[in-house]
């Protein structure tokens, strides 16, 4: 088990390398396009372009240019915004990360937990009307756009109802953790709830195909016969094997979110996450910012897939030999 | 009677991982001789399939030579190889797997008619025709879906496909492992009568002893990946020379009806077959070999002509032949 | 002659229109191998799941009457009904590669059944567990305990299927064609461990097959099935040695035997297995069939051999 924890460690760093190789080339090696232009973004005057050359090493060979990148990037984080005269990337970046990571890490206990025992109730009550009215629930979910149902859940919360019911939420924004555990959930509950709707309704889907497949298997007729109770069947035995499809779904979901996918609630709900940064920096094509968001995305997803793998592995014995 | 087929130590390997490989077939040389059916036997896994495959060259082979009516097919392009294939048909177990839901069985028969230009449209639906009623089907089933037949019909359906294009070599596998006993025996006797009327010659894959006795004229047994033995049918059933053949025979459970047909002692083997990923070195049988000794663990025997059959085993047990001669 | 261990009276299975099982009665005493043979659509298997109650179809209809040591089995509440399964009655199906789960140790499995009916510590259910396994023939029990499914061979599952079958030293052992995905060699390895089995622990089997040798090596009594109905029963020398139902003939000639004469061409049953109808549901196959064949005969016959077939007495024979 470590040996195969390492084994699969080492091939998310090769992995990363191979993606920061390939992000380099299309913003610098792209032939017919000066990448000094672009990092100085629109309409700089010449001085600007010869201080990027001579900082990025566009004289130099590309595995320079390449290594001068990565300094740039990683230690001595000065790679600098253009656009928005001079600001730092990276603290920026830095900046967005926790919230990225508390609205998804949020949202992700919800989904999870939601459509989990969604697709279980489903799953395990098939053919009696709980299966179709949780499903229809489910599907509810996901045909709400996240941008549409967050303006509504704001006009109600912020404006309709916000002298009655809903006085109690704050405005729209994010309160860090510095203040205080309540700030921050009670900010970020409705962007959580927002969010997890929509992936709880397919995990739920999911889900009840996987359980409901399972519970035609081979084994669980075995755990029938070998006069186990119903309950004891349905939670070791099918759930426990449909998890596992679910788990390595979430690893992609997960990672893709906190590497900028939540960017529509990030915008709808006002919070300054990475998807909100590479958002405004694609509308002003700030390229250093560009390039350090696509960057810090890929590790995430590159990260939340070696972290599932493991835990596949956890889940699944079988995977484990490979 | 000529030879058809011609097999030379023919491996095939397959990759493993980590440098590893499954040595499916491993240096199997055998001949197949004009309008004989030739049974290929063993376990699972012993690479009898795989075999089928490289005798068709629907598989590369690793090394080795396959002549085919005289020519070298071992190294044929995909091209080269495209005028032979009519000669050279497979029925698989599953004939419901290899066939298109959405297409009608009369269809089915047709597609090869088709691709190997066969004629035009009211000559391809003459010639299926003549081939449902060769294999048992009547005109009614043309126009049905694979979903609408039994499973002993779509087996019938993938031997008229099989047998479009007049094949001189037909190499069935396991075609009817699948099948109820009773429709079994319906698609056995359909063989037997189609290499009758249309001198057809039969590479006959299959694990259940007693299927393999009734249809072959000459069997080869087989265990991990090689040969043990050949003999004529009735030969190897009364007497089986090889250990590994004498086990197996040995293990099938026999019908006692009273007519007092002999028990055969059981040879009760020991262990699994080994992974032949990790085949034992010397005799690849030593390992569950009752009558095994210090030679077998360390030399491999060759099959090698021994009473007028072949057998790979430095002890044989014939009748007559000093033991490791 | 003992009491039967199990009694099965007309039992019918249906799902929606189609009848599955039609009236099927049969007894098994206590040691005793009960041997069901039958075709695809025999109705074998579901008879069986029918007894322990593990039809799980929706809208299927049991019954008829399974006694069970004096208890109706179909009259059981579902708690009831459990605590009989995998205790009293154990069932182990055809394929040994899937019917364990493939994320827990074959131990644990094996325990998890112990501990299902027996207060016992995990250590002492784990304990038994590699007794069971040392039993049935698995190489260094000790290590194998601790292994996933995937990591055993076919065989070796199977061995590990009927180790945990008999956790709780059942009456009745169900098994449902369970050489069938098996090897020839492996398959007389699992026979031989039924018999010594059934030997050291004196369980009832119910041995379902396709397989007329299996049942003639293994059987005591023969109960042979056609379209849901019983159609011949006897002990296994009376069905084998002299048969009286025109199917059990077709079903000994179809098969291609290892010994004895070479036949060029295999007797046959014309037609494919298919599901009952009104009258005799072999009719439509047989060929010696009467007009009285339209009406479904009735299983009859003297001294334990019963066959269901309208022919002259004196004509019940090949």
């Amino acid at each position: 088990m470590i040996g195969y924890i390492l084994r699969r460690f080492g091939a998310a760093v090769l992995v990363l390398f191979a993606i920061s190789v390939l992000v380099f080339l299309i913003f610098f090696a792209t032939p017919g396009v000066d990448p000094a232009a672009r990092i100085a973004g629109k309409n700089a005057d010449p001085a600007t372009l010869a201080q990027v050359r001579a900082s990025f090493g566009f004289d130099r060979p590309l595995p320079v240019q390449y290594v001068l990148m990565m300094k740039h990037l990683f230690v001595s984080h000065d790679l600098t915004s253009f656009v928005n005269r001079g600001t730092l990337v990276i603290p920026q970046i830095i900046d967005a990360v926790p919230v990225t990571l508390s609205l998804v890490v949020g949202a992700a206990v919800i989904w999870m937990v939601l459509g989990v025992g969604m697709g279980t109730l489903a799953g395990a009550m098939r053919g009696t009307l709980v299966d179709p009215l949780v499903m229809l629930l489910g599907v509810f979910g996901v045909s709400l756009p996240v941008y549409w149902l967050g303006e509504v859940v704001n006009l109600i919360t912020q404006k309709q109802l916000h002298g009655s019911v809903f006085s109690w939420v704050p405005p729209l924004g994010y309160a860090p953790l510095s203040q205080g555990v309540g700030q921050w959930a009670l900010h970020l509950l409705f962007p959580w709830l927002t969010l997890a709707l929509l992936y709880a309704g397919i995990y739920a889907r999911l889900l009840r195909g996987e359980l409901i497949n399972a519970l035609n298997e081979d084994y669980v007729r075995t755990a029938r016969a070998k006069g186990l109770s119903e309950r004891r069947i349905l939670i070791r035995h099918a759930l426990r094997c449909s998890l596992i499809p679910i788990v390595s779904l979430f690893g992609l979901d997960f990672g893709a979110l906190v590497g900028g996918a939540a960017l529509l609630t990030e915008v709808v709900f006002g919070l300054p996450g990475v998807g909100k940064l590479t958002y405004q920096a694609l509308q002003n094509l700030d390229l250093p910012v560009i390039m350090g968001t696509v960057l810090y995305a890929a590790f995430f997803v590159v990260l939340a897939n070696a972290v599932v793998d493991v835990l596949y592995a956890r889940l699944d014995p079988r995977v484990r030999r490979a | 009677m000529s030879t058809l087929l011609k097999a030379t130590d023919v491996v095939k390997h397959f990759r493993a991982g980590r440098g590893r490989a499954v040595q499916a077939v491993n240096g199997v040389s055998l001949e197949v001789r004009s309008g004989e059916t030739l049974g290929v036997v063993g376990e699972s896994g012993c690479g009898k399939s795989t075999l089928g495959r490289c005798l068709v060259r629907l598989t590369d082979l690793t090394s080795g030579k396959v002549e085919f009516q005289g020519r070298d097919i071992t190294t044929l392009s995909r091209r080269a190889l495209r005028p032979l294939r009519p000669a050279m048909q497979l029925v698989f177990q599953d004939p419901y797997a290899s066939l298109n839901p959405r297409r009608t069985a009369g269809d089915a028969v047709a597609e090869p008619l088709r691709i190997h230009r066969y004629g035009d449209a009211a000559a391809i639906r003459k010639r299926v025709g003549e081939l449902f009623d060769l294999v048992g089907l009547t005109r009614a089933h043309l126009d049905r879906y694979p979903h609408e037949f039994s499973g002993g019909q779509r087996q019938r359906i993938g031997i008229a496909r099989a047998i479009a294009l007049n094949p001189a070599l037909v190499v069935a596998d396991e075609p009817v492992s699948a099948l109820d006993v009773s429709v079994q025996a319906q698609v056995l006797n359909l063989f037997s009568d189609l290499q009758e009327e249309l001198g057809l010659t039969y590479v006959f894959i299959a694990h259940d002893l007693g299927v393999v006795r009734h249809v072959s004229d000459r069997i080869a047994v087989m265990y991990l990946g090689e040969v043990v033995e050949v003999a004529e049918a009735e030969e190897l059933y009364a007497a089986p020379a090889h250990p590994y053949t004498d086990a197996l025979l040995s293990a099938v459970p026999e019908i006692d009806d009273g007519t007092g047909a002999s028990r055969r002692e059981r040879v009760v083997l020991t262990g699994d077959v080994p992974s032949p990923i990790d085949r034992p070195a010397g005799c690849s049988f030593h390992p569950r070999c009752p009558v095994a000794q210090a030679r077998c663990r360390t030399e491999r025997p060759a099959l090698r002509p021994v009473a007028g059959r072949q057998v790979a085993c430095h002890f044989p047990n014939v009748p007559g032949t000093a033991a490791g001669a | 002659m003992p009491e039967p261990l199990l009694e099965v009276s007309d039992l019918r299975i249906r799902f929606g229109g189609f009848t599955a099982v039609d009236g099927l009665s049969f007894s098994v005493r206590p040691g005793e191998v009960l041997g069901v043979v039958g075709e695809s659509g025999s109705g074998k298997s579901v008879s069986m799941l029918g007894v322990l109650g593990l039809i799980r179809t929706p809208g299927a209809k049991i019954s008829g009457k399974v006694v069970f040591r004096g208890r109706d089995l179909l009259a059981l509440k579902n708690a009831e009904m459990r605590a009989i399964r995998g205790r009293e009655i154990a069932m182990i199906f055809q394929d040994p590669m899937t019917a364990l789960t493939p994320v827990y140790t074959i131990g644990w499995q094996i325990a998890e059944q112990v501990r299902a009916h027996e207060k016992v510590s995990k250590r002492a259910a784990r304990d038994r567990a590699i007794k069971l396994l040392d039993e049935v023939g698995i190489p260094a029990p000790e290590q194998r305990v601790d292994a996933y499914p995937h990591e055993f061979s076919g065989g070796m599952r199977q061995r590990a299927v009927i180790a945990m079958a008999l956790s709780c030293n059942p009456a009745l052992l169900i098994a449902d064609e369970p050489t069938t995905a098996l090897d020839v060699t492996t398959q007389a390895q699992i026979l031989d461990l039924l018999r010594r089995l059934r030997a050291d622990h004196g369980s009832a089997v119910v041995m379902i097959t396709h397989d007329m040798g299996v049942v003639s090596e293994i059987a005591d009594e023969v109960l042979v099935m056609y379209g849901g109905r019983a159609v011949e029963r006897g002990s296994r020398t009376e069905v084998f040695h002299s048969p009286r139902h025109p199917y059990t003939w077709g079903l000994l000639d179809s098969v291609p035997r290892v010994s004895g004469p070479r036949v060029r061409r295999l007797p046959t049953i014309p037609g494919t297995p298919g599901a009952a109808g009104q009258g005799c549901p072999f009719a439509d196959r047989c060929t010696h069939r009467l007009a009285a064949c339209a009406e479904a005969p009735p299983l009859s016959g003297t001294a334990g051999h019963l066959d269901a077939c309208w022919l002259p007495e004196e004509e019940k024979t090949r």
